[in-house]
């Protein structure tokens, strides 16, 4: 008789079913008697409080994390500033308040009005920005009239402070007010309007880190919407703070030098990929930013023919000109098309497809190997290097290399820039790939495209022994008190395809490139450091268009420098793009050296080096 | 063969209760997503609702139209594909919320969790069926039910949402507790339980932890959940005894209700229709359970019977916690209001339950 479920007259079967009920009925009673309890006996206290809606949540705004390089200099802070809000509501006469507001502020009434009316998607007792970081003289007027002005608040923010205005705006970025659809989108549930979220560099990839959570009072108001009481408070989590790895004084330096010309510059640890200093010249200075930028400032920097707010480090893209060889140096030696001891005559040009392709020095350079062709940065050679390679594997080394994709650096609109093939020339222009062409891809001219920080990894690379390190911009995330929240690991992005051997034959050419007695790249030598580099100079109109002597500043070619130090064991590796600056060797050479030695004199060896380094040190004393 | 008796004892009392308080649902939602001030960005949602209300109804109509006997073999499999969704979800899904609960597949989007509460009451229908007993079940045989409702809760917990976790264990425990234990071995399960609450505090996230202190005490999180449990009151409480009209409510038009065509959805019905309205949803709702519990007292089948209380048991929880939380009663848990809040998963949940509970209705004669 154990099977009991489907005998239904089991009276043991019964009473499971009837306890089941009266559980159900319990609960429910219990679920009645509290709806009673709040609509019957609290029913007139609520119908109160929802009458006024007296119940009101004041937010309490986080401090946003502070912007430091990576020796913990500060680069970003903030500072109080005071906001004039408006709550209509409260107000009784709209009109005649802010009327009287209009007078202190210095804003049409009408203006005011409109602010009002264009926020009359939100509800009436929440309150509507109407001026911020008004001057404290304007905050006394206003305070002392507080009786006359129901409805006015002055609530202190706190506001971005950029130490350093026009310094690495391009990296740091700035903040902007948020707007109606983003606030309705969902994603900032914790932000309101008269926010600021980061728009630009790192304030806004870092924004979750940089943010914080807001905290807040709720209070009950009375109906002029004065706080009667607090009934409880939350303190704000102020954002955390932000470890760069770029250089403070490297930085600045590297803006210092490109000061006056159009351009950018990059350094980066070869060893990790931290970028040292990133600069884009002209700048901005991010402090106009800060309380919402002016239209007309804005549509300045706009405006302006040299692109400000464009950051020519990664958006810029350039042909890449003859540091491009370093790509064919290391495509034709790998692909055996020449060893180190193959050379092709150079007598200034080479005639090709009814064509003179010619070399930039004119009268030739003679017999020249791969170590020559680099120093001496011999083009002849590399045309004759590309038409054995074809183009498509150029292409491939290229693009083995990092070119022609983004990077990955953690900032936005980075650029892809451009490695043809043939067909992606195909797809692009519905024409096959012309022989020719490759002879202007051999030299980084043609359809190339590439950024200053894609060349400045490609120089880092070659450095290190040909580990390809994803560029990293931020260190650590550390939280107020200093405990270290998230710590960027270094991350490789590839090797290079390149065998020991095939590697030091093109660090040789480097090194004698800047070294040399007959080197391209002398004006980026230096007395007791090491550098190995590569000039380049890229045609913004062909050659063979530019007739003679003059052209206008704007059809100058571009000046191309990379580098790295010291050709031993590199630890920065530079590279400068100055626009229409002409010769890589002139223009771009002597900043890419002074970058050089800022940072290496400022830190010498075991420094920052690994742990054996600073034993070793140690050791022989 | 089509067996005529089916349309004999097809239960229209349960269907014709699931259209009411599906169309209360479809009211009350409309209500919530239109007090914004215009444009309401939300009435989308109310179109939305209507197309799931009547997706939601074949849904009932697959649910009934097949012996649900079949679902004694089929409980495994369903019960395994669940919990592959689950760890799905954990590996593939999207976060919304600081959790991840959806999988996307293609244009769909569902929350698994929804499904696995189905999955369990099967499989546990499926386990007790077998071995029934007037003398209760000990620890021993226990052990593998348990099992099996331990592993979906854990996925969901890992999640995280605490609310559906919570809500599962009470389904298996309702369940289980249904067919009976042995005395020593509840004993002993309780006492077990105690020493494990430590341990489960432990591991729960900052803000369930902060949850649940909400729930001990609302002045913990005034901002957060303990704000929403005030305005949830204030909304309820100021309904009074015949409430403020229909699409009249104030809390709800000022935007101070969080997720108020979701979980907060009763606090609008109830400031809009009062006591009166309010307490004859509670009606409705006590009616759709003791309906359920009498379905499983006339089935002669054991799986039958099993498989109805759990359903039905689904369905009373989540009426218990969700109003529950509403008045401050219980913590802050996404919990839906079946057949009233917004949503599609938990439409089609719902659709599923009454559907099954149908079939079991139906096919009472069967075993006469």
């Amino acid at each position: 008789m154990d099977r009991y479920v489907n005998t239904l007259d089991s009276e043991w079967y019964k009473q499971r079913i009837v306890g089941a009920s009266i559980c159900a009925l319990v609960a429910f009673v219990a679920l009645f008697v509290r709806l009673i309890y709040l609509q019957v006996v609290l029913g007139e206290e609520y119908q109160r409080l929802s009458v006024n809606n007296s119940i009101r949540l004041q937010i309490v705004d986080p401090p946003r994390g502070l912007i430091l390089d990576r020796n913990g200099m500060k680069l970003a802070e903030n500072r109080p500033s005071f906001d004039v809000s408006f709550t209509p509501k409260d107000a009784g006469d709209t009109g005649r308040v802010l009327g009287d507001l209009s007078v202190h502020l210095e804003i049409p009434s009408d203006d005011l009005l409109g602010r009002v009316k264009n926020s009359k998607g939100l509800a009436a007792f929440k309150p509507v920005l109407l001026k911020q970081d008004i001057g404290r003289d304007v905050l006394a007027v206003v305070e002392a009239r507080k009786v006359d002005l129901p409805g006015v608040q002055v609530n202190v923010r706190l506001r971005r402070n950029y130490l350093y205005g026009t310094s690495a705006s391009h990296v740091i970025g700035y903040l902007g007010e948020i707007n109606t659809e983003e606030l309705k989108g969902g994603g900032f549930p914790s932000l309101r309007g008269g926010d600021y979220i980061g728009r630009f560099g790192v304030e806004r990839t870092y924004e979750a880190f940089l943010r914080g959570e807001p905290g807040g009072r709720q209070v009950e108001v009375n109906a002029n919407g004065q706080v009667m009481r607090v009934l409880s408070t939350v303190a704000a989590r102020p954002g955390q703070n932000v470890f760069l790895t770029i250089d403070r004084e490297l930085q600045q330096k590297t803006e210092e030098l490109l000061e006056g010309v159009v351009g950018a510059a990059v350094a980066v640890d070869p060893q990790n990929g931290h970028v040292l200093s990133l600069a884009s010249s002209p700048s901005f200075n991010q402090n106009s930013f800060v309380s919402g930028i002016a239209a007309d400032s804005w549509e300045s920097l706009l405006a302006n023919p040299f692109r400000p707010m464009e950051n020519k480090a990664i958006q810029g893209e350039y042909p890449p000109g003859s540091t491009f060889k370093i790509i064919t140096a290391i495509a034709g030696l790998e692909e055996k098309v020449i060893d180190e001891t193959t050379t092709f005559d150079c007598a200034g040009s080479l005639p090709f497809g009814g064509r003179d392709f010619r070399c930039w020095k004119k009268e030739g350079h003679g017999r020249v190997d791969i170590r020559r062709a680099l120093t001496e940065s011999c083009d002849v050679f590399f045309y004759r290097v590309g038409q054995r390679l074809g183009v498509d594997r150029l292409a491939w080394y290229a693009k083995a290399c990092g070119l022609g994709a983004r990077t990955g650096i953690a900032l936005d609109q980075e650029a892809r820039g451009l490695i043809p093939s043939s067909v992606w020339k195909k797809k692009r222009f519905g024409v096959p790939w012309q022989e020719g062409e490759t002879l202007s891809v051999a030299i980084g001219q043609g359809y190339d495209l590439t950024t200053p920080l894609q060349m400045a990894l490609v120089a880092a690379s070659v450095g290190n022994g040909g580990t390809r390190y994803r560029p990293l911009i931020l260190d650590r995330v550390e939280t107020m008190e200093g405990e270290v929240v998230y710590q960027n690991l270094t991350q490789v992005a590839g090797k290079i395809p390149a065998s020991p051997r095939t590697l030091s034959i093109v660090q040789q050419g480097l090194w004698s490139a800047v070294n040399g007695e007959r080197g391209t790249a002398s004006r980026a030598r230096l007395k007791d450091i090491e550098v190995a580099g590569k000039t380049g100079t890229s045609q913004v109109i062909g050659r063979k268009e530019s007739g003679e002597d003059y052209l206008p500043p704007h059809l100058r070619p571009h000046a191309w420098f990379v580098c790295y130090a010291p050709a031993g064991s590199p630890r920065v590796a530079v590279a400068v793009l100055i626009e229409n600056g002409e010769h890589g060797s002139s223009a771009a050479g002597p900043i890419a050296r002074e970058m050089v030695k800022t940072y290496l004199r400022k830190t010498p060896a075991g420094e920052r080096g690994s742990k054996d380094a600073v034993q070793v040190l140690a050791g022989n004393g | 063969m089509f067996d005529r008796r089916l349309i004999h004892y097809f239960d229209w009392g349960l269907l014709g209760l699931a259209i009411v308080l599906g169309s209360i649902g479809l009211a009350s939602v409309y209500s919530a997503v239109t007090a914004d001030p215009p444009p309401a960005p939300l009435k989308v949602l109310f179109y939305k609702q209507i197309v799931w209300f009547c997706i939601g109804l074949l849904v009932m109509v697959a649910a009934f139209s097949f012996n649900y006997r079949l679902l004694e073999r089929w409980a495994h499999p369903v019960y395994i594909g669940c919990v592959l969704m689950l760890l799905g979800v954990i590996v593939f899904g999207k976060l919304a919320g600081g959790s991840r609960r959806w999988l996307i597949l293609g244009p769909l989007h569902f929350q698994p969790s929804e499904m696995i509460k189905i999955a369990v009451v099967l499989v546990l229908a499926k386990y007790y069926s077998k071995d029934a007993s007037a003398r209760g079940f000990t620890l021993k045989e226990l052990a593998r039910p348990m099992l099996l409702a331990i592993l979906p809760v854990g996925l969901i917990v890992m999640q995280p949402d605490l609310g559906t976790a919570g809500l599962v264990t009470l389904i298996a425990v309702t369940i289980t507790l249904f067919v009976k234990v042995e005395r020593r071995s509840l004993l002993t399960l309780l006492a077990g339980c105690m020493a494990v609450v430590p341990v489960v505090w432990f591991m729960l996230k900052d803000y369930q932890k902060r949850r649940i202190l909400t729930f001990l005490n609302p002045d913990h999180d005034p901002l957060g959940s303990g704000y929403h449990i005030i305005q949830s009151k204030i909304a309820i409480g100021s309904g009074m005894i015949t409430g403020k009209g229909y699409l009249q409510g104030t809390q709800n038009g000022l935007s101070f209700l969080p997720e108020e065509h979701t979980d907060f959805i009763f606090s609008i019905l109830a400031e809009e229709w009062g006591l009166v309205g309010s307490a004859l949803l509670l009606f409705l709702f006590i009616v759709l359970i003791l309906w359920g519990v009498s379905i499983a007292h006339r089935c002669r089948d054991p799986f039958g019977t099993i498989l109805a209380i759990g359903l039905t048991s689904l369905f009373f929880w989540q009426v218990i916690i969700n109003i529950g939380m509403t008045m401050g009663l219980m913590p802050v848990v996404g919990v839906p209001l079946p057949f009233i809040s917004y949503g599609g998963s938990s439409t089609i949940t719902v659709a599923i339950c009454v559907g099954l509970l149908m079939n079991v209705s139906m096919r009472r004669f069967m075993l006469e």
